[in-house]
């Protein structure tokens, strides 16, 4: 409330014809006294807005960092102590051996990996063919085809769960890595995005490939490609945090705790080794550490897609 | 301007088409038609009509999976509707380093909801961090067990969502204010608008469709919840399996060879069915206009009508 109150009182509209705001605009971060670019808070809004911000900050990390900690202190370290503390007096990596030891970590990475790997390659190769299709060919029956797509996004997995195991188990797949990363293999939502990229490619571009010869291949190769690749690295990241995250599916197809995922190894180990939280915490960071860094690396990346207008819902 | 051969879009979207229907399509079909059957596995299946969903109204466990999951969308709309905008506000303005804020804001959404659920669980245990903080300021003698109560279990669920939730709908609300221009803000501050007036008359319908939408998706996510209380309920759906969500009811029955996979099928259609129900009332909220316009239309031809009428009888 302090920060809406302080800027309340300094938003009221230049009286002072003599300094013409535009002259005014500077490129601080905030607005000084004459100037009315809104868009810039006050040195004091800019003090508070900081304030607030590290406040979040510190709710949106708190918890990362609190189990980082607690995966590094040693037996005799209350871990639940308050207020919390986010240095370990004598950080081992005890745990992390500890863990390593009970359950199969490195087994379960490997195979979250995998349906993760999978699940992006097969994602990008056939959401951008059809996507290419539908969004810059023309043929008989795309509108029923885009309609398909369309209506499939109303349709939530958590509702074909029972008989999409019924699927998996008649291809004899039940408790199979194949089972787990079959139904995720082409999303109809990136099919969609991509077709939505496809259509921005100028079609002039196109019709002049075409002149020059090129067969679909080499249109696709190098010029669709190449316009699309700022959406697929979306499409891409997606389909990855997507299939490294899910829980639901792995959990009905996976029966055999020798074949888990992170994930569901995760809720195994804390459901069945419930006795020293701190090795639970180790194996956790194993699941989230991977994923955290991936994102950083290609986080710029993600946030120009979703300037485009590019955000999956 | 064609130099393809006729079937090279087909070819391309085969695969699409294929997997829309092998893996969305048959099997909703397939739960449509197993819901009117008393399927179990390897046993004859055979159709029972609406035995199913006159079971659901009598079995308490399905009730309480609606009232959880209803709870969870009454309570996890209203918060992730505004929090994320108020968040995507702040993190909106041009001011240095703000970039590591988003990115660090989008971390909850990244990681695994099962990772994050059991850090909740360290959190809130009967030992955990809340209760030692609790008893640090003197508020409880006893410490608070949040996870073997129904509505304390519930309540922490789905402190975890909206704390998961808040970078994604941020992210949404974040593409929709790069396009609100700043003249109407400048235009309103000059009339006298202070900045809360100017949040809610300015801000607020510029990102009004996106509203709209963001209210829609947690809707059905919410319908939708099962991570969250299966892990931090170890799978039990709390005491007696009373804080259950609908999913994690779908998911306990159809598991295992005696699983009632017809049962579980009737649940997923009754799911299916609620989880329209949002997006039906967007479409007539968003069309609302068009609806009136056409109302409108209809009452000005008859009125002209009347009037043609009226002077050829003149």
């Amino acid at each position: 409330m302090t920060l809406i109150r302080t800027r309340r009182s300094t938003t009221t509209p230049p009286t002072d014809p003599a300094r013409p705001a535009a002259l005014r605009r500077t490129d601080r971060p905030y607005r000084g006294g004459g100037s009315v670019d809104l868009m810039k808070p006050t040195l004091g809004g800019l003090v508070g807005k900081y304030g607030v911000l590290v406040v979040m900050l510190a709710v949106m990390v708190f918890p990362f960092l609190w189990q980082l900690a607690t995966s590094l202190k040693g037996a005799t370290e209350n871990i639940y102590e308050f207020p919390p503390t986010l240095v370990p007096q004598a950080p081992t990596l005890d745990n992390y051996r500890e863990v390593f030891r009970t359950i199969p970590v490195l087994d379960y990475a490997w195979h979250s990996l995998l349906v993760g790997v999978g699940t992006v390659a097969s994602n990008l190769v056939f959401a951008t063919l059809g996507g290419y299709a539908l969004g810059a060919l023309r043929f008989r029956g795309k509108g029923i085809v885009m309609a398909v797509f369309f209506s499939t996004l109303l349709l939530p997995g958590e509702v074909t769960l029972t008989s999409q195991y019924l699927t998996v188990k008649s291809l004899g797949l039940a408790n199979t890595l194949w089972g787990v990363f079959l139904p995720g293999a082409v999303g109809a939502i990136n099919v969609l995005l991509m077709a939505a990229a496809c259509r921005m490619i100028p079609s002039d571009t196109l019709d002049a490939a075409i002149i020059d010869g090129a067969n679909t291949w080499q249109r696709l190769r190098h010029i669709v490609w190449p316009n699309v690749r700022g959406m697929a690295s979306v499409v891409a990241l997606f389909a990855f945090i997507g299939a490294w995250d899910d829980f639901l599916w792995p959990l009905v197809v996976l029966s055999d705790p020798a074949k888990y995922t992170l994930t569901v190894g995760m809720q195994y180990l804390s459901s069945n080794f419930a006795a020293n939280p701190r090795v639970i915490a180790a194996g956790t960071m194993v699941a989230l550490i991977p994923i955290i860094v991936l994102f950083a690396v290609l986080q710029k990346q993600f946030f120009r897609g979703v300037e485009e207008g590019s955000v999956k819902g | 301007m064609r130099r393809q051969r006729w079937y090279t879009p087909y070819l391309l979207v085969l695969p699409g088409v294929v997997w829309v229907f092998g893996f969305a399509l048959w099997p909703f079909l397939n739960t449509v038609v197993l819901a009117f059957t008393d399927a179990r596995p390897l046993r004859p299946v055979s159709f029972v009509g609406l035995a199913n969903f006159q079971k659901l109204f009598d079995d308490e466990r399905f009730v309480y999976a609606v009232t959880t999951s209803l709870v969870y969308v009454l309570v996890c709309v209203p918060l992730l509707t505004f929090l994320p905008l108020l968040l995507a506000l702040l993190v909106h303005a041009k001011i240095p380093a703000i970039g590591f804020f988003r990115t660090t804001f989008y971390f909850p959404v990244i990681a695994s909801a099962v990772v994050v659920a059991i850090v909740w669980e360290f959190l809130f245990s009967g030992s955990g961090t809340v209760n030692a903080g609790l008893k640090f300021f003197g508020l409880v003698d006893r410490p608070v067990e949040f996870l073997s109560d129904r509505w304390l279990l519930i309540g922490c669920a789905i402190g975890l969502t909206v704390w998961k939730g808040l970078g994604y709908y941020m992210v949404v609300y974040l593409a929709a204010l790069g396009n609100l221009g700043r003249e109407l803000h400048e235009a309103a501050a000059m009339d006298g608008a202070g900045r809360w007036r100017r949040f809610w008359s300015v801000t607020v319908p510029g990102v009004r469709g996106p509203m709209m939408l963001v209210s829609v998706l947690v809707c059905v996510a919410a319908m939708r919840i099962f991570t969250e209380l299966y892990v931090l309920s170890n799978g039990s759906g709390g005491p007696g399996g009373r804080a259950m969500s609908m999913v994690m009811l779908i998911q306990s029955m159809g598991k295992g060879l005696n699983g009632q996979v017809g049962y579980a099928s009737a649940i997923s259609l009754v799911l299916f069915v609620m989880t329209l129900v949002p997006l039906a009332v967007v479409g007539v909220v968003n069309n609302q206009d068009l609806i009136r316009e056409g109302a409108a239309e209809r009452r000005m031809r008859r009125a002209a009508r009347q009037v043609t009428r009226t002077e050829a009888a003149a």
